[in-house]
């Protein structure tokens, strides 16, 4: 176990560094960065430097006159190192503004997982067991439909229901235009109140996969041989599938869990986007259009490091739940 | 002996599909021998003459019914009621897409052109308020004068200026003459005269004439030796024919070369007094025109708009027979780019999956087969590539491509491969996972036995096993890469105007008034792309059920 824990943690290592590289040289070879915008803009200044001029001032002002090889051991140094510079376009400390915006996504996130395995796992269940009822083909197209609706079509669609027509919520923004005359419970009901469409929106977009992958689990279990023993013991029905069957069913799905767990603080680009929450994938996204390497790098290698982290996890919480496996 | 030979050599590819399942290795089994009976069978009746549509015993072998794995397949595929609603779906949406865009009459960047009428600025009007100074023949009356004048106009009658001493008379409102020792030297006026032939300009002794009869409401006046009419409108005649007209109001064209007709400075008058805000003029040819009348405060004046023909862009018109879902805000049919839309759409799904395919067959195909070092080194690229966040990474270079301007074209072939790039990863992890257990079953010591070489082994013997799979895991992810595709150009960085993608047409939607007002715009592209997608995942759905052995339905 601590040997292939200690591989594992390796090559975690190895891979991270080459995930970095690779984010570092694309973020280094785009053109149209953000130095050069601000060059261009800076030029266009009435009695300024020509072009060419700001651009050299700015590219030894950033840190981008070096080499491509140096600048990235740079960076990935102060990344070791814990100092991750300002955020270019924000103009604050990275981890600054990090800070501010990670927690609502993980609200949005967590609250969005919880309804979805709340969800899920019962109709999952339902369905395995009834497999080819009715209630099997409704819960099957509810899932595949969710899995089909693009986030973008799903989300605009519930704003027109639900905010133009209904007038139930407010078309984008985290908070509501007297926010700030709110007492504190006023202002988290507010928040509360505009996080619905968003979380609704993840759900139904992110609840189909982790349905089916429960059916087919459900499913699976239900064909081995020592359910046919439980069954032919006598024991209910009830008893077979909840007790027998069910607990089987969990292993898998503590492994999505738990590898799904470190993903709350990724943020959800798209439905972040969409409702104009001021969350880390929408902060991101305007971060990496606008060519804002510090926060951009801070980002994806935060993103990198949460992917192999949760990748160790679900091998070790696998193990964990089903003592069958044996690490070697 | 070579009968069971032949029989062999016949099965070899089919039975290759499924051999890792020993579920399957019995009904194989059964099906070889009722295939060798049924061919003894037919053999028989060839020599013995007698057909083949007789009746047989119960428990004659040729009632049984003798399905290949394939049709065994199709059998269980074509039983799921889901699948084929979304084969039916898939199809419906090739045609709609590929036959329809060559169906439509219009073209996918076709711009329809509507004629509207648009109020445009034409005339400024307003009323005189400044008095106005006009000299007499032959005399000198300058800018101080002038001032002079101003300062006791209405309250004395005279003023002295370098010793000349100046006259003032009222003659009626806000007229005044001014005259030095009984000779007319100026006057001040607030009434304008127009002349009625463009370009005339009227003499001091008729203006002077003129305005004092109209000011002391006379109905004749005498200037130049002419006897003038003049009527309570402030009409010149002469010999009843108009030749100036008196009036407040100054009514000036705000294009250069249209000249300002009698009628409408009239009509304006007239629409001034009464407080309208619009009225109609028909010209002498006959020609209604509307105009808008607007009044500004600040500046105390009215402008006159005319409604004016112009051509614009036939946006987002509502469905018509003409235009089935209307057009987009720039006049482009809906309906035609929708299904240019999908072309590009279901294009790019396929060319991305089939790029992510061979390349993850490729590699994945021998990781597993060497495994060691290559497989580890294959494998752990595959984690370089999943640790990745994908999105992201599209995003940025999408914005560099903004940057660069990149010709459309080029970009949509770009977008293909950088997809396809990002998405072999899963497919080589599943392909490797199945040929690592494949390569160690009796079949791939034979093909080593026979000095088959490797590429051959791999891609002949090894692949087409794991080709189920690997048509389920196509078809599913033929579904997501639509979504990603329609995501990318949705957010702006995917595909781009001209050529049109159900996400770009949903683009429109970022504007709000598009979304509450226009559903035309984006419920068709919205509903379109998820009945794609849900059709894909259907099928992928119901071919991994029938490609399962252990599903028996």
């Amino acid at each position: 176990m601590r040997n292939f824990l200690i591989k594992r943690l390796l090559l975690s290592i190895l891979i991270f560094f080459f995930v970095v590289f690779i984010i570092y040289l694309l973020m280094r070879c785009m053109p149209m960065s953000y130095v050069e915008t601000m060059a261009q803009q800076l030029s266009q200044a009435p009695g300024s430097k020509p072009y060419e001029e700001w651009l050299l001032q700015l590219n030894a002002q950033y840190g981008l006159d070096k080499g491509i090889i140096p600048g990235f051991f740079d960076q990935l140094k102060n990344l070791l190192t814990g100092n991750f510079g300002d955020s270019w376009k924000f103009t604050v400390p990275v981890v600054q503004k990090f800070n501010e915006v990670i927690w609502v996504s993980f609200t949005m996130g967590g609250i969005a997982f919880i309804l979805e395995l709340l969800i899920a796992i019962p109709l999952g269940v339902i369905a395995a067991t009834k497999q080819y009822s009715r209630t099997d083909y409704a819960v099957t197209v509810f899932a595949l439909a969710g899995i089909s609706l693009p986030t973008f079509f799903f989300a605009t669609l519930l704003k027109l229901v639900f905010s133009v027509q209904l007038g139930w919520f407010d078309l984008v923004g985290l908070i509501g235009r007297d926010y700030n005359h709110l007492d504190a419970w006023g202002q988290f009901l507010d928040k509360a109140h505009h996080l619905v469409l968003p979380i609704v929106t993840l759900v139904v977009i992110s609840v189909g996969s982790l349905m089916r992958y429960t059916r087919t689990n459900m499913l699976e279990v239900l064909n081995s041989d020592y359910i046919r023993t439980a069954r032919a013991k006598g024991l209910s029905e009830k008893r077979v599938i909840y007790h027998h069957a069910f607990r089987n069913t969990l292993i898998p799905l503590v492994t999505i869990v738990g590898g799904s767990l470190p993903g709350l603080f990724a943020g959800a680009l798209i439905t972040e986007t969409l409702y104009a929450i001021p969350g880390i994938g929408w902060t991101s996204y305007q971060a990496m259009t606008a060519g804002d390497i510090p926060f951009s790098m801070f980002y994806l290698s935060f993103l990198a490091i949460l992917t192999l982290a949760g990748n160790l996890l679900a091998d070790i919480l696998y193990a964990v739940v089903d003592p069958r496996v044996r690490i070697a | 002996m070579r009968d069971n030979m032949d029989n062999l050599k016949g099965k070899t590819s089919q039975d290759f599909t499924n051999p890792v399942r020993p579920q399957q290795v019995p009904e194989t089994a059964a099906k070889r021998h009722v295939d060798k009976l049924l061919e003894e069978n037919r053999t028989a009746a060839a020599s013995g003459g007698n057909g083949g549509d007789q009746e047989y015993s119960l428990n004659d072998d040729r009632r049984v019914k003798v399905l290949s794995p394939g049709a065994l397949v199709a059998k269980r595929f074509f039983r799921n009621r889901l699948a084929v609603v979304g084969l039916t779906i898939l199809a419906v949406m090739f045609v709609f897409s590929f036959i329809g865009g060559l169906l439509s009459p219009y073209g996918q960047d076709e711009v329809f052109f509507r004629e509207e009428l648009q109020l445009k600025e034409f005339a400024g009007a307003t009323m005189n308020n400044e008095y106005r100074y006009m000299v007499a023949d032959g005399q000198e009356f300058g800018a101080v004068l002038q001032a002079q004048l101003g300062l006791v106009m209405g309250k004395e009658d005279s003023f002295t200026y370098k010793n000349v001493t100046y006259h003032v008379t009222e003659e009626g409102p806000e007229l005044y003459s001014v005259d030095v020792d009984g000779v007319l030297v100026a006057m001040a006026y607030k009434d304008i005269i127009n002349p009625v032939a463009t370009g005339a300009t009227f003499s001091f002794d008729f203006s002077y004439n003129a305005l004092r009869a109209y000011a002391h409401g006379e109905s004749t006046f005498q200037a130049e030796g002419s006897i003038y009419d003049l009527d309570d409108g402030g009409t010149v005649t002469l010999n009843g024919e108009e030749v100036a007209y008196i009036s407040r109001l100054i009514v000036q064209s705000k294009t250069s070369g249209t000249v300002i007709s009698r009628e409408l400075r009239e009509r304006v008058a007239e629409a001034i007094e009464n407080d309208e805000t619009e009225f109609t003029l028909t010209t002498a040819d006959g020609v209604q025109q509307d105009y808008a009348l607007e009044y500004d405060a600040a500046t105390r004046s009215w402008s006159i708009k005319q409604e004016t023909p112009t051509r614009v862009f036939d946006s987002y018109t509502f469905p018509s027979a003409k235009h089935w879902l209307g057009t987009d805000k720039n006049g482009m049919d809906m309906l035609t780019r929708l299904m240019y839309g999908g072309r590009v759409s279901l294009v790019i799904g396929f060319i991305v999956v089939f790029i992510s395919a061979v390349l993850g067959v490729i590699l994945g195909g021998v990781a597993g087969y060497f495994g060691k070092w290559v497989d580890n080194l294959i494998m752990r690229v595959v984690d370089v590539f999943y640790c990745i966040p994908s999105m992201p990474i599209i995003i940025i270079i999408g914005a560099a491509m903004d940057g660069m301007r990149v010709d459309p074209q080029v970009r949509m072939l770009y977008l293909m491969l950088i997809l396809g790039f990002l998405g072999w990863p899963s497919i080589a992890r599943m392909v490797r996972g199945q040929i690592l257990s494949l390569r160690e079953q009796e079949f791939m010591a034979a093909t080593e036995a026979c000095g088959i070489s490797v590429p051959r082994r791999i891609f002949r013997h090894l692949i087409p096993n794991v080709i189920p799979q690997l048509i389920v895991i196509c078809t599913m992810s033929l579904g997501s890469t639509i979504i990603t595709e329609a995501t990318l150009s949705f957010l702006g960085l995917g595909v781009k105007f001209p050529f049109a993608s159900w996400g770009n047409i949903m683009n429109d939607v970022t504007n709000s008034y598009v979304l509450t007002s226009y559903w035309f715009i984006w419920i068709p592209a919205g509903v379109c792309l998820m009945l794609a997608v849900l059709g894909f995942n259907f099928v992928g759905d119901g071919l991994r059920d029938a490609f399962d052995p252990r599903m028996n339905r």
